[in-house]
């Protein structure tokens, strides 16, 4: 048995244990404590995991059907244990700082959405990466929809806005999965094994405009999870809405996976597809929405809850950036920014949502002056935001500057192209987020304080999911190389194949 | 074998340089309730111990020694990687001495203040983070640093974070900042792109001298322009040069040793440090350094005219501050210029800006100490027109400003402000096509000459003109001892000896020219006899009426100009932008298919009953279903 399948039902039986009875907070929290603790070990022994081995380490397979080929299948390469890791870690602090007087169904619905993406980051198989994915989004939905904040009929509205959007991309993505499939089946075998994708992919890739449909069409669904401009309207109010643990969960870790496919599925299997101009120029005016229009709109924002969910989305931009560049600097430095903006945004969340808690209210023209009540949640505050403003020396930083780096010299062009451009808009969005996050510090933590619209420091045990947090912020951002070195050559076959694609379309585009 | 002396002081000093100030914040953030007190104690005691490492430094040889990885990505990587040479030696010096005083100051300055550990751990990590851009030896880590110091100004500023005039500059501050560091970055990328991976100052020096870039000016002069421009704007906001000078003196809100370390002496002159370590980039655009040059002239003169109307004591230095950081980027442009013409190394030892930088960093960080001295002794008041008479009572900070003031106004030939200026001057001199900057720069003397004598005459003479100020006494020792330390400095620092120390700093010896100092001891003497007849024995300033002297007096009203900016082109853009995003995107691409699986789950809601739960499980079982389908059922249609 691979110890991933144990990282993965581990959180699942926690769940279910909770369900059954169990104490919900010890159960909780123990479970995630060792469920961080085995993926810090796995972590730390991958390299000697992974030695000799050209794919993934850890690996193991159970089948499940013969024809269609489908296993259950676990891996992990740099990208799936640096996602792990982020899932570990974003699902001990959510569940920690879950208030004791909650029910046991924030347990049960964290540990679903922890273990669904676990099992997504981990599995080799196209079916169970999807299928992992959707049980992690039900128990999302049903909280929004249940738990959330806001009256009920507003947030069952949010939760229902939410629910169709993202099972409309949801079915989009198995349309172009399903497509994808049928197109790389050979003789009447159908597979959904990655591995042998992969290989089909690099001996008989697909014709090229098959590639740049389907690589559409799976841009759209996985875009679809990650707020990808114009399809972001749900997250905003969905964050907004959802119970803290939820939030955290959802916008740290859940909804990178819609990355994650890209990288996982998309590059690999279509790089000529996704590389091809016009997929390309799409993916650029739609990722500078993220960047240009969401800072805008983020600015706009007059409550705490509302300027963090926008950030979210608006973050998201510089991923993609990274993702379109396809250097192997920026694609590193994008699943470095996903993990960065995982650990950064969680923090936020958690913090924002013991503030609710406490003065009942998150605009910020009614707070005021917090910092000299609760230093400690203020370092603590400014630690996510300043990390989420891309300071360096906070693990933001590391991955938005090779994002930059990688794209501005892509494959080593030495002009201004369109990818160029949209690095300097992408700077430009730098200079947005310090305006809205010290805006929001400035109208939250300085300044006069407010007549009794105080919080309070956490006590220790209080504090240790937020510091837990802030220290990942701090380490990954003194030392990136820690994360990055766990990186093989999983990302450079992708960007071989990148730049092969990058300069046949500049050929096409020059003959 | 152990490793030879040499290569460990070559390594392990740097570091130990770098790390030390980073140590003593993280263990006051961490640990300042249990400390308290002895915190000022380890903050200051690593400070000393800086300032002992850089001067063991200034007799070394040059190195180029890794002190920590940062990223690496095959052929690509970032390093935290310090040079020692001229330059950052005697910048090194300067940062680490003048750092130490104002620590000492600082006791006695924040000794009521309820929040000094925070006040010394802020003071640590800009130790740290200036510390850092001294020693880059590339772009990126120089970007780092640059921005880590703009955390710690940040921070600092906004030490008395409840009174919103300080929360609004440090913010201010740190946005101006970011605006500039935005075209920092793309010069960064630039020469990142253009250079092909290498941006280290060694590794652009050589491609400059000779490689890939050595005919870039031919090649692409608008590239080169652009890069080199780029550049300078990291420089623009963190020398507060116009147009992005007003945060400057909005950053007096900080308490006043603050100002003196980093917001004279030492952090806004980073961006000169910088643009010198960069000269070569600069020399390579005739235009840009043209540009520089004119940015800083005119920063240089505007700052000089707004300085004669103020009343703050503080912003009537920080103005001279702007003026003073204006003069120094002017010579950056005009030496770019020069060398551009002559094929001259323009990052040689003995840039006449950094000559002027190590002059103006004593003096006036002794001169806002200064002011600090009689802020505190007047208990808090710093408006000058209710000081007055302070000479008899606080002697040692009067003659010790009496000193700055007299550098500053470049009394001839004694004083070190006098030949710094000279230098620059000189330049503007000799360039072609320099004269209307040298005419400026004369303009801006006489000026400096004449707020600094209505300044000095105002509060240190006549009779005091408030309660305050008539029982004004002696600062304490330990502010006086810092003062004094910096009196001496100030006086030695022109003379060969301590200049042959700091090599950088070294002034050229070419042959002085008569015309530029006689019209500059003209300068002198025209704005300070003016300065002396219009405010000798006045108690309200004579001109505020004029309005001229009012335009002076609200700063050519560039904050106002700026709020009208940010109110449109910013928070209105960002409200227009949203409207049409809730419109356009949320009515449309959102509404659209609410609307069509509405439709579609009208049908459903019979069986669902209406709730939401049921939906959700509806959906993941309908997908399961569809996953059924074209798993099974799909494969078997085919045969």
């Amino acid at each position: 048995m691979s110890p991933l399948e144990i990282v993965i039902l581990l959180p699942l039986v926690a769940a279910l244990a909770i369900w059954l009875g169990a104490p919900a907070r010890l159960t909780s929290v123990g479970t995630a404590f060792l469920n961080l603790l085995l993926v810090l070990g796995l972590a730390w022994n991958f390299k000697s995991a992974s030695a000799g081995k050209a794919g993934f380490a850890y690996e193991s397979a159970r089948i499940v059907l013969d024809n269609p080929a489908i296993s259950f299948a676990v891996g992990a390469d740099g990208l799936a244990i640096i996602l792990a890791l982020l899932t570990a870690l974003v699902a001990l602090a959510a569940v920690w700082q879950i208030n004791p007087d909650k029910p046991g169904i924030y347990h049960i619905a964290s540990h679903l959405i922890a273990g669904g993406a676990f099992g997504a980051f981990l599995s080799t198989d196209v079916f169970f990466l999807y299928a992992f994915h959707e049980l992690a989004l039900i128990p999302t939905l049903i909280m929004i929809a249940n738990h959330g904040h806001g009256d009920d009929e507003y947030r069952k509205s949010v939760a229902w806005k939410t629910t169709v959007y993202l099972g409309v991309g949801s079915l989009i993505l198995l349309a172009g999965l399903a497509w994808l499939v049928l197109e790389f089946s050979s003789g009447g075998k159908l597979t959904f094994d990655l591995m042998a994708l992969k290989a089909q992919a690099a001996a008989t890739p697909l014709p090229k405009g098959t590639q740049s449909t389907i690589a559409f069409i799976l841009l759209i669904g996985f875009g679809t999870l990650v707020s990808l401009f114009p399809l972001h309207s749900w997250a905003a109010p969905a964050y907004a809405t959802a119970p803290t643990p939820v939030a955290m969960l959802h916008s740290g870790v859940l909804k990178k996976f819609g990355l994650y496919g890209l990288i996982r599925i998309v590059l690999p299997l279509l790089p000529e597809g996704f590389y091809c101009p016009c997929v390309q120029n799409a993916l650029l005016f739609m990722l500078l929405g993220n960047i240009l229009i969401m800072g805008f709109v983020t600015i706009h924002q007059k409550r705490l809850d509302d300027v963090l969910a926008n950030s979210s989305v608006m973050h998201m931009g510089y991923i993609f950036l990274g993702l379109s560049a396809g250097t192997e600097t920026a694609l590193r430095g994008a699943v470095l920014l996903m993990f960065a903006h995982g650990i950064s945004i969680a923090l936020l969340f958690g913090l924002a949502g013991r503030m609710r808690n406490q003065i009942g209210t998150l605009e910020l023209n009614k707070l005021g002056g917090l910092g000299a009540h609760a230093p400690v949640f203020t370092v603590l505050f400014a630690f996510g935001a300043f990390a989420s403003i891309g300071l360096p020396g906070l693990a933001n930083f590391a991955g938005e500057v090779m994002i930059f780096l990688g794209s501005f010299t892509n494959f080593g062009s030495t002009s201004f192209g369109p990818l160029q451009w949209a690095v300097v808009g992408a700077l430009w969005g730098v200079v947005m987020s310090a305006v809205y996050m010290l805006r929001a510090y400035r109208s939250i933590f300085q300044g006069t304080a407010m007549a009794g619209h105080f919080v309070t420091d956490p006590s220790w045990s209080q504090r240790v999911p937020f510091v837990l947090l802030a220290a990942v912020l701090l380490v990954a951002g003194c030392c990136p190389w820690i994360l990055l070195g766990l990186f093989k050559t999983d990302l450079a076959t992708l960007t071989d194949a990148a730049s092969t694609a990058v300069q046949s379309a500049t050929k096409a585009v020059s003959h | 074998m152990p490793h030879p002396p040499q290569e460990i002081t070559s390594s392990s000093l740097p570091t130990l340089l770098l790390l030390l100030p980073l140590f003593s914040a993280l263990v006051i953030l961490l640990a300042h309730r249990v400390l308290k007190g002895a915190c000022v104690a380890i903050s200051i005691f690593s400070a000393a111990i800086c300032f002992v490492i850089s001067l063991m430094l200034l007799g070394t040889k040059d190195a180029a020694p890794l002190l920590l990885p940062f990223i690496e990505v095959g052929k690509f990587h970032i390093a935290i990687d310090a040079v020692m040479d001229h330059q950052s030696r005697g910048m090194m010096f300067i940062v680490t001495s003048i750092g130490f005083f104002v620590h000492l100051f600082s006791v006695g300055y924040m000794k009521e203040d309820e929040s000094k550990e925070r006040f010394f751990g802020s003071l640590s990590l800009f130790m740290f983070s200036m510390t850092g851009i001294v020693l880059s030896g590339n772009l990126f880590m120089m970007f780092i640093f640059w921005e880590l110091v703009g955390l710690s100004s940040y921070l600092l500023i906004g030490h008395w974070f409840e009174k919103p005039s300080a929360a609004e500059a440090s913010k201010k501050a740190f946005l101006t900042n970011r605006i500039g560091d935005f075209g920092f970055m793309i010069g960064i990328l630039m020469l990142f792109m253009a250079n092909h991976g290498d941006v280290s100052f060694a590794g652009l020096h050589a491609s400059f001298a000779e490689g890939p870039l050595h005919d870039s000016a031919k090649l692409h002069p608008t590239f080169m322009m652009l890069a080199a421009l780029g550049i300078f704007m990291g420089a623009v906001g963190k020398s507060a040069q116009f147009p992005l000078h007003v945060w400057l003196p909005d950053a007096m809100e900080g308490p006043t040793p603050v100002s003196a370390l980093i917001h004279a002496a030492t952090m806004v002159a980073a961006g000169v440090y910088m643009l010198v370590r960069c000269a070569f980039v600069i020399e390579a655009s005739p235009d840009a350094s043209y540009i520089i040059a004119w940015i800083g002239g005119l920063t240089a003169l505007m700052a000089a005219l707004i300085a004669t109307q103020q009343n703050d004591i503080k912003r009537v230095l920080a103005y001279s501050t702007l003026s003073q950081l204006g003069y120094m980027v002017m010579a950056v442009g005009l030496v770019a210029l020069q060398a551009g013409g002559s094929h001259h190394d323009a990052a040689a030892p003995g840039h006449p800006a950094m000559f002027h930088l190590y002059t103006h960093a004593f003096f006036k960080a002794m001169l806002f100490l200064g002011s600090g001295a009689v802020i505190y002794a007047c208990h808090h008041e710093q408006d000058i027109w209710k000081m007055g008479g302070l000479a008899k009572h606080m002697p040692v900070v009067f003659i010790t400003f009496a000193i700055g003031t007299a550098s500053l106004m470049g009394v001839p030939y004694i004083t070190s402000g006098f030949w710094s200026k000279e230098a620059i001057l000189g330049v503007a001199f000799e360039v072609k096509g320099g004269s209307p900057l040298l005419w400026i720069g004369v303009a801006t003397a006489m000026l400096t000459a004449f707020y600094m004598t209505r300044m000095f005459i105002v509060a240190f003479f006549g009779k005091p003109r408030s309660e305050n100020a008539s029982h004004a006494v002696e600062a304490p020792i330990i502010m006086i001892l810092p003062l004094a330390l910096l009196a001496l400095l100030t006086i030695l620092s022109p003379w060969d000896g301590a200049a042959r120390i700091l090599e950088a700093m070294k002034p050229h010896h070419a042959a002085p020219h008569h015309t530029v100092e006689i019209a500059s001891i003209l300068a002198l003497l025209i704005g300070s006899g003016a300065g002396y007849v219009i405010y000798k024995g006045k108690n309200s300033d004579p001109l505020a009426s004029n309005p001229l002297a009012k335009l002076f007096a609200n700063k050519f009203y560039f904050d106002e100009l700026y709020t009208v900016l940010v109110k449109v082109f910013q928070d209105g853009l960002a409200w227009i932008i949203t409207g049409i995003e809730r419109i356009l995107v949320d009515g449309i691409v959102a509404r659209l298919p609410a609307f069509v699986a509405r439709r579609f789950g009208h049908s459903a809601r019979a069986l669902a009953g209406g709730h939401l739960q049921g939906y959700t499980f509806l959906l993941g079982a309908g997908l399961l279903v569809v996953i059924y389908l074209i798993v099974f059922v799909l494969p078997q249609a085919g045969h």
